[in-house]
């Protein structure tokens, strides 16, 4: 105790100013690392769980997945289709008033249909479920954290991994491709609304020239970014909620934490598919 | 330190057979902050021990050493002769102890009846009907209502959820309970009854019962032997009887201040009566 005492007696100087700046800036890069570090280990955990669950399926627990499923996909669908809707109708809108000007107002649904089927059908469904799920992912795990519930479940010998962040992944895997569809659906036919009734060009024109010129293919390349995009909603959401301390506080931070680096890993994400596809002219 | 409260010698095979939880050399530390040092301690089979220490003194830590929550940085925790650092993957050790976290952890999705299945479900392959019907004697096993079963944690007052709590960690007959602050939070009836409903568990079912507390009339009631945590070990281990003429500074200020003086001499009066 004495000894303790006489330890506690001189302590170190605060640093200040430019030292403090300095010490700041180092604990920044220092935690840069340990965060990619744990997000390897995170990455890699959850690909042993995965070969588990591939060996034996019996191992996955469908129950959550399918009630994970419903919540974050079901009912996302009325929120999903009509933003999409009004982006179509945006997009219809905008390449309407400006393509008239040369005469090319037909092109509009062109326009449209590559807008919607390649970029914002998988993008708006993203950024939603960022801000609906990733969000409420890392707010679930994360206040089961704060309670223990997670250390109860590992010492009932249930790996958190296998019970909470797996099921997410699966739920996500599943239903961001299906709405992604009902998003191209919905953008499609706000875009058609606004043929429809500025421009005059029906539904059967409106469908017979994107079939003919602007084809499947774009919609195939808006639907291969789903599932990258669904791992990273789940894996960023998931991770931010296993990060979560014991103190409200640091709830709060994952989870903006999670909405944010969600949202922002997606842009990127598209940006870079768009580079790739351009290089591999698809 | 006294020779009244020694620390345990190199125990013999025939003793270290009937060790439950042995802790050797445990070395524990934060990054600079070291919270354990060289601290041993033993669990015999069919005692209640309690852990008692200074706030930050690291109690928390130890139980979290013992269930495999926290890899400790140096020595060896074995529970039931394993060693719970590693390899764990057959589930052998999960099924045999129950842990009472300190605010119930239940998981608050599922109602009082799921959480009690949830360890059976994890471990066992009885049917939907032999679950319920096992989780509703847990539920009266620990004293709830029948029909607390059907409610969510959140509907359950603090004491009740403990109680829930304590029926699952013993879903499935442990041999071994840990109870993490049993008593925080309950007021002193809740917390006699909880103190007489462990004891009365640990003697009909047999239990060994590991607890941290910081709770002086827990302590006279229900534990075999104390431990006490100070200076980063394990300073005296010895029933509490025996720790009150302990020269421990620590312990002479816990023991023998003022609340340790109404406990003792509470216990005294109901062992008269």
């Amino acid at each position: 105790m004495a000894e303790a005492a006489a330890k506690r007696e001189a302590p170190k100087r605060e640093p200040r100013g430019w030292h403090e700046m300095t010490v700041r800036i180092g604990k920044g890069v220092v935690g840069t690392g340990y965060d990619a570090f744990d997000t390897l280990v995170f990455a890699g955990h959850l690909l042993i769980v995965l070969a588990k669950s591939v060996i034996n399926p019996m191992r996955i627990r469908w129950a959550s997945v399918f009630s994970l499923a419903e919540r974050a996909g079901l009912d996302a669908i009325p929120i999903v289709a009509v933003t999409s809707f009004f982006i179509g109708a945006v997009v219809g809108l905008l390449g309407a008033n400006m393509l008239r000007e040369f005469g090319a107002q037909v092109f509009a649904v062109e326009l449209i249909g590559v807008a919607v089927l390649r970029e914002f059908n998988i993008l708006i469904t993203a950024i939603l479920l960022a801000g609906r799920s990733a969000s409420s992912f890392a707010a679930e795990i994360g206040s089961m954290k704060m309670n223990q519930e997670v250390d109860a479940m590992k010492v009932m010998g249930v790996d958190p991994f296998e019970a909470l962040v797996f099921p997410r992944f699966m739920a996500l895997l599943v239903t961001i491709p299906l709405l992604t569809f009902v998003a191209t659906l919905a953008g499609l036919c706000g875009g058609l609304a606004v043929t429809w009734s500025v421009l005059d060009i029906g539904p059967s024109f409106f469908f017979q020239r994107i079939l003919e010129y602007v084809g499947p293919t774009h919609f195939w390349v808006g639907l291969s970014k789903a599932p990258i995009m669904a791992i990273v909603i789940a894996g960023i959401g998931c991770r931010q909620g296993m990060e979560v301390g014991g103190d409200v506080e640091s709830l709060g931070r994952r989870v903006t934490a999670a909405v944010v680096h969600a949202i922002f890993a997606i842009i990127m994400i598209d940006a870079a598919f768009a580079l790739l596809y351009m290089e591999l002219d698809i | 330190m006294t020779d009244l409260a020694p620390l345990p010698d190199t125990p013999t095979d025939a003793e270290r057979d009937d060790f439950v939880i042995e802790v050797e050399g445990l070395r524990s530390q934060f990054g600079d902050h070291v919270v354990h040092e060289d601290l041993n301690l033993n669990v015999r089979r069919g005692e209640v021990v309690a852990v008692v220490g200074g706030s930050g003194s690291g109690k928390s830590v130890l139980l979290n050493s013992i269930i495999g929550l926290k890899v400790p940085e140096g020595g060896t925790v074995k529970v039931f002769g394993q060693d719970v650092s590693r390899g764990r993957e057959d589930g052998g050790l999960e099924r045999r102890w129950g842990v009472l976290f300190q605010h119930g952890a239940l998981f608050s999705n599922l109602t009082v009846r799921e959480n009690i299945e949830a360890p059976m479900r994890e471990h066992t392959r009885l049917s939907v009907r032999e679950m319920e019907e096992l989780a509703d004697l847990k539920i009266a096993l620990v004293g709830l209502r029948p029909d607390a079963g059907a409610l969510k944690p959140s509907e359950l007052s603090g004491g009740m959820r403990k109680r829930a709590a304590l029926a699952r960690a013993l879903a499935l007959d442990p041999d071994l309970l840990f109870l993490d602050e049993p008593t925080a939070g309950l007021d002193p009836i809740g917390a006699g009854a909880f103190d007489e409903l462990i004891r009365d568990l640990s003697d009909s079912l047999h239990l060994t019962v590991f607890m941290i507390t910081h709770d002086l009339d827990s302590l006279y009631t229900i534990t075999d032997r104390v431990a006490v945590i100070a200076d980063k070990k394990v300073v005296a281990e010895a029933p509490v009887a025996e720790l009150e003429s302990s020269d421990h500074p620590w312990i002479q200020e816990y023991f023998l201040g003022p609340r340790g003086r109404a406990a003792a001499k509470a216990t005294a009066q109901g062992s008269r009566a």
